[in-house]
């Protein structure tokens, strides 16, 4: 049954060109990786494996100091985003739909809607007069906007979870004399983990990778990794920007498997 | 009784507001809010050194698309603006043709893998969807500039005399866009193809149908909506598309933000920026409307 289905829906070409879409897809990114591996520093010549650039790139003082402020502002943004998406997917699921429901979603979505030069330039106009009103520089601002865009992303699996979760397990609770809170604390809130650590882990890595709005929005002196990486990228190229991306790439692709082993257990 | 339950549902409305406003404000404050600031900014005049001193103006919106000259104040058509909006355009029509051209063989494969095998071929594509832009933006770079792996390859192979000069030019962006936006174009595409029954294809083949008439008659109206939902979510990043011209175009190959960004820098004309990125946050909400439309509508009619 399944084969007579294969056979018939085979079109010409199609797996070729799949196949090298696969291939492009990963061809350009495994040369970095392998590229930042080279001894020589030109891409044209082979000269052999090192770990110098690495070395380099972890001797470099621009980077620690980034990667840093980048890991600081990402920790921040993720736990705000996740607290807040947390109480807004509770308050927006398992009751009677309610009127101005639609108008919470569409607020919560909202940074996937709107182009993210967009949300960059509002911030950057919003916060420059607030800089200039307060005379605060600090990474407030980073962290503010990265809490505000990561919200749908720590929203929508915490939502997808509690959708999915069984409400006998509260009712038995609450007829077994539990208060409300103690149902939160003992029963729904250790259900709902998985999905609260799946929310809290792309935003994370949505927080991390974000380049336009820091860009925007960051005090001098304030550059991420990828706004640093974006920068360096203007002028020469060593392979110590190979090092620092293949960094960069190992933590998100680890995160990210991470992620899909955990939304992937529930449907099981 | 009835009294009851509506007093339940009030308690339950009013508890889902609680809940949700914490997150409400927060996007009020660093997402939704700030746009508003923007469009009052519109309609300023700009500052000497940047920023935008207060007096009305709608300069900001017909600086869009019209200069005014220095020397003899006459107003005329920016051909350099209507060059960069032609360029952001073409660009994002070209990536959207091309993604869905690709795009489309690979998402009937991987819908017809076997079911086993399928998680495996959608996680190759969702692992570059999910990774940094920039990163692969930049490896993007590494294989298409001068002294990168392409024109190495070909050199060395003696297929080429001289290295091919790809990098920092519209073609340079194009590529990068299309490798970028890919997986945005296969994702929809995939779920709407795997929605789709094979049994159709059985009953073409045996009604004598050609290949062509296969893929034409049947195929692509039923998986219309995945193709349609894939070429808004390419269209719309390419639109706003930053990073990718900012890399390989150069600088002088700027797209629409690039010219935003340049507004509030050398350029000094906030509100002419600010004018820039209401517009492009219009035409992105019309065609994501565009698209609500078109999608509720394939629902209630399928």
């Amino acid at each position: 049954m399944a084969n007579r289905a294969f056979s018939v829906s085979r079109l010409p070409g199609f797996t070729v060109t799949a196949l090298a879409v696969f291939a492009i897809l990963y061809l350009p990114i495994l040369t970095l990786v392998a590229y930042s591996f080279n001894a020589s520093q030109s891409v044209a010549v082979w000269g052999g494996l090192t770990l110098d650039w690495y070395g380099k790139a972890w001797a470099n003082d621009h980077v620690k100091d980034a990667t840093l402020r980048s890991l600081t502002i990402a920790v921040s943004a993720s736990l705000i985003s996740t607290t807040v998406a947390t109480l807004a997917a509770l308050g927006t699921t398992r009751r009677k739909p309610f009127k101005g429901q639609t108008f919470i979603y569409v607020m919560i979505n909202q940074p996937l809607m709107v182009p993210e030069i967009v949300t960059a330039v509002a911030l950057l106009i919003f916060f420059a007069s607030i800089k200039i009103a307060t005379g605060y520089q600090g990474l407030g601002y980073l962290i503010l906007a990265h809490s505000a865009f990561c919200v749908p992303f720590a929203y929508l699996p915490i939502r997808a979870r509690l959708e999915g979760m069984d409400f006998s397990l509260e009712t038995a609770a609450a007829d077994l004399y539990a208060s409300p809170w103690q149902t939160f604390r003992h029963v729904t809130l250790p259900l709902l983990g998985p999905g609260i650590i799946a929310g809290s882990m792309l935003a994370f890595v949505i927080s991390l990778d974000d380049v336009v709005i820091t860009e925007f929005v960051k005090s001098g002196g304030q550059d991420t990794l990828p706004t640093y990486m974006l920068g360096q990228m203007r002028r020469q190229l060593t392979p110590e920007i190979n090092a620092v991306s293949s960094m960069l790439l190992a933590l998100t692709v680890a995160l990210l498997t991470a992620f899909f082993l955990l939304t992937r257990k529930k449907t099981n | 009784m009835a009294n009851l339950e509506d007093r339940q549902d009030a308690r339950s409305a009013r508890n889902g507001w609680l809940l949700s406003t914490p997150a409400l404000v927060l996007l009020a404050l660093a997402a939704v809010g700030p746009l508003f600031i923007m469009l009052v900014y519109s309609f300023l005049v700009p500052g000497k050194y940047g920023n935008v001193e207060w007096g009305f103006s709608t300069d900001g919106w017909t600086g869009i698309l019209f200069s005014r000259d220095i020397f003899d104040d006459t107003v005329k058509l920016a051909d350099a603006h209507l060059t960069i909006f032609w360029r952001s355009i073409k660009l994002s029509l070209l990536t959207t043709i091309f993604t869905f051209a690709v795009g489309f063989p690979t998402a009937w494969f991987i819908a017809t893998r076997p079911p086993r095998a399928r998680p495996f071929w959608l996680f190759l594509i969702t692992i570059p969807f999910w990774t940094n832009l920039l990163i692969r933006t930049y490896a993007i770079n590494e294989v298409i500039r001068i002294e990168g792996l392409m024109n190495t390859i070909l050199l060395k192979l003696g297929l080429i005399t001289e290295p091919l000069r790809i990098i920092y030019t519209d073609f340079a962006v194009f590529i990068g866009m299309t490798y970028v936006y890919l997986p945005l174009m296969v994702l929809p595409m995939f779920a709407a193809i795997d929605r789709f029954d094979m049994r159709l294809l059985e009953a073409g083949y045996d009604l004598y149908a050609t290949r062509w008439q296969i893929l034409r008659r049947i195929i692509l109206p039923v998986v219309k909506p995945g193709i349609i939902a894939g070429s808004i979510l390419v269209f719309v990043p390419s639109l706003g598309a930053y990073v990718t011209p900012r890399v390989l175009g150069g600088g002088k190959q700027m797209m629409i933000s690039n010219f935003i960004e340049l507004q509030f820098g050398q350029g000094r004309n906030w509100p002419l920026g600010a004018a820039l990125s209401m517009l492009l946050l219009v035409v992105v909400t019309i065609a994501l409307l565009i698209y609500v439309r078109y999608a509720n509508r394939e629902t209630s009619h399928g």
